[in-house]
């Protein structure tokens, strides 16, 4: 493995003007490089391209300009091996249960049944599901139903994992928790975490690195290092650099957050 | 496991609230009340203009006591259940791949539709020419009547469906074939099984009308023969059995439909 497990270089994303719509710059251009087993995070106002960003790394789309190397092989178009993706939108399949949601990557890459079953109520049980296995999603909450999504991406073990706004739909308590349950998971796996969030506490409290990106086209117009411990959680919130750390975020995002409103209307 | 979901209150309340509505009761007071109106109905009209439910009832043990009776009624059987299963599986092949392809499917939904709305009695002659006098006419004439909504609501099914879940597809590294087979047609089994539903009913009505017409067989022809010969019990015995198979039958797929729905509901 090279140094670096994920590496942007001049990355941008131009939706196509269509019928009645002129073109977007939506993203970039982007420089960014993760170290392996990195927990990074992006924060950003609303509609700068987070998403995108997300999207053009997994290989959901195609940049329209710059490289993408994930573990030293290019991305283009295509999800590569190793890539675990939980969206933003509610993806859990309505018409099966919550065990074959988690199974159903395993099974369609042909993992023989018993390792499936072993490894969906190991994930199950992680994610706080477990008794919820034969019930339907429109039996679930919002937030498990996330919760669930989650599940049926880390149940394939992806080496790296992009998040966009898992925990949107969660209650602040819940969050938190589930802040807690990611880092474990971190911890265990090693995997290199790419989180997008619009919570600047959120993304305080979980990652080593925060970029802060500018209203649209988005840019990284802050990059800014915790330097936390790698055993840490969200009692972090009570300590002084916590405070720090969300200051220096805000004070980046605050006249991007401005400039994305007057945009918008 | 099992023991763990009954437990879970989620699951327990919904299994109440499904059992709060008594779905029997209801039927059979609408029923009660179909028939009251009915006997009342003969009352007001005369027993000549409308035979009552019970001269109707014994008059249908009477029809399908007749030796004659099974050869009409294997002959619609027959040519129903064929264009049902030709209207089901062309309209849902044609439907998925009207689906895929975005332009094909721009161009021939107003076609579809047009079609749809034309009385299709009109295209009859046409269907006799192209098939001659015997079974295969009946079944081109159900199936025309109950293809097009199997076609369109698949159609629209799958342009309908969730991009979030062919995006997971794609994040999951399907192929083609497992992403229409695992994904689209689950995803659209709701939509689909409204186009049967639909589908169904056309299907069975399209073969009747085949029958009164250019036929010498099926349940179709004994209606026709009826209404020639101004014998109102019969047409009404043969009426009421239809209805009965009918409805059954809708009922039955709408159960499914509820079902399936409730499971594709994202509250
Ligand atoms: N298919 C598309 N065609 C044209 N423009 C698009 C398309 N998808 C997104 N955009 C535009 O690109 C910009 C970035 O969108 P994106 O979804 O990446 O933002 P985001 O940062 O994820 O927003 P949010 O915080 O609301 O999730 C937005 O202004 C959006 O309007
Ligand atoms: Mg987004």
């Amino acid at each position: 493995m090279s140094a670096e497990h994920l590496c942007l270089t001049g990355v941008t994303r131009i939706y196509p003007a269509t019928e009645g719509h002129a073109a977007v710059h939506a993203l970039g251009p982007i420089d960014l490089s993760l170290k392996p087993g990195e927990f990074f995070s992006v924060v950003g106002p609303s509609g700068c391209g987070k998403s995108t960003l997300l999207d053009v790394i997994a290989g959901l789309a195609r940049q329209s300009a710059g490289t993408i190397l994930f573990e030293g092989k290019p991305v283009t178009g295509e999800v590569p091996d190793g890539i675990g993706v939980v969206f933003q939108e509610d993806a859990s399949f309505p018409w099966l249960t919550v065990f074959d949601n988690a199974a159903f990557a395993l099974r369609r890459a042909g993992v023989p049944d018993a390792e499936v079953r072993e490894r969906v109520r190991h994930t199950l049980a992680f994610t706080g599901l477990s008794s919820f296995a034969q019930a339907y999603p429109a039996q679930l909450s919002g937030g498990m139903r996330q919760r669930l999504c989650i599940a049926r991406t880390l149940v394939t073990r992806p080496r790296l994992l992009l998040l966009d706004e898992p925990f949107g739909a969660l209650d602040q308590q819940t969050r938190l928790l589930m802040g807690d349950e990611l880092l474990k998971l971190w911890r265990e796996t090693g995997a290199t975490v790419l989180l997008i969030t619009h919570s600047l506490d959120e993304a305080a409290l979980l990652s080593d690195r925060i970029g802060v990106m500018s209203a649209r086209p988005g840019v990284f117009i802050d990059l800014v290092e915790t330097g936390w411990a790698r055993e840490r959680d969200s009692r972090l919130a009570a300590e002084a650099g916590f405070g720090v750390v969300t200051g220096r975020l805000w004070a980046a995002l605050r006249d991007q957050s401005i400039k994305a409103l007057a945009m918008a209307s | 496991m099992r023991a763990a979901q009954d437990a879970d209150p989620l699951v327990t309340a919904e299994r109440a609230e499904r059992r709060a509505v008594p779905p029997a009761l209801d039927t059979m007071l609408m029923i009660g009340g179909l028939v009251a109106l009915w006997q009342v109905g003969t009352i007001l009209l005369g027993h000549e203009a409308l035979p009552s439910p019970v001269a109707t009832v014994s008059k249908l043990a009477g029809i399908m006591a007749d030796e004659d009776f099974p050869r009409h009624a294997w002959e619609t059987a027959r040519a129903s259940l064929t264009a049902l299963v030709i209207s089901l599986v062309a309209g849902l092949a044609i439907g998925l791949a009207l689906g895929a392809h975005r332009l094909a499917g721009e161009v021939a939904e107003p076609m579809l539709t047009a079609l749809y709305s034309i009385p299709k009695i009109t295209l009859y002659p046409i269907i006799l020419l192209l098939f001659g006098l015997g079974i295969s006419a009946k079944i081109a004439f159900g199936v025309i009547h109950g293809i097009i909504p199997v076609i369109l609501f698949t159609m629209n099914a799958v342009r309908n469906i969730c991009a979030v879940y062919l995006r997971s597809a794609r994040a999951m590294r399907l192929t083609a074939a497992q992403t229409a087979g695992t994904i689209i047609v689950p995803a659209a089994v709701p939509e689909i099984v409204s186009g049967f539903r639909v589908g169904f009913a056309l299907t069975l009505l399209g073969t009747l009308i085949g029958e009164m017409f250019a036929s010498q067989r099926g349940i179709g022809y004994m209606l026709v023969k009826a209404m020639e010969t101004g014998d109102t019990g019969t047409v009404m015995a043969l009426a009421l059995l239809l209805v009965v198979l009918a409805t059954a039958a809708s009922a039955a797929l709408l159960a499914l439909d509820r079902r399936l729905r409730r499971h594709a509901l994202a509250s």
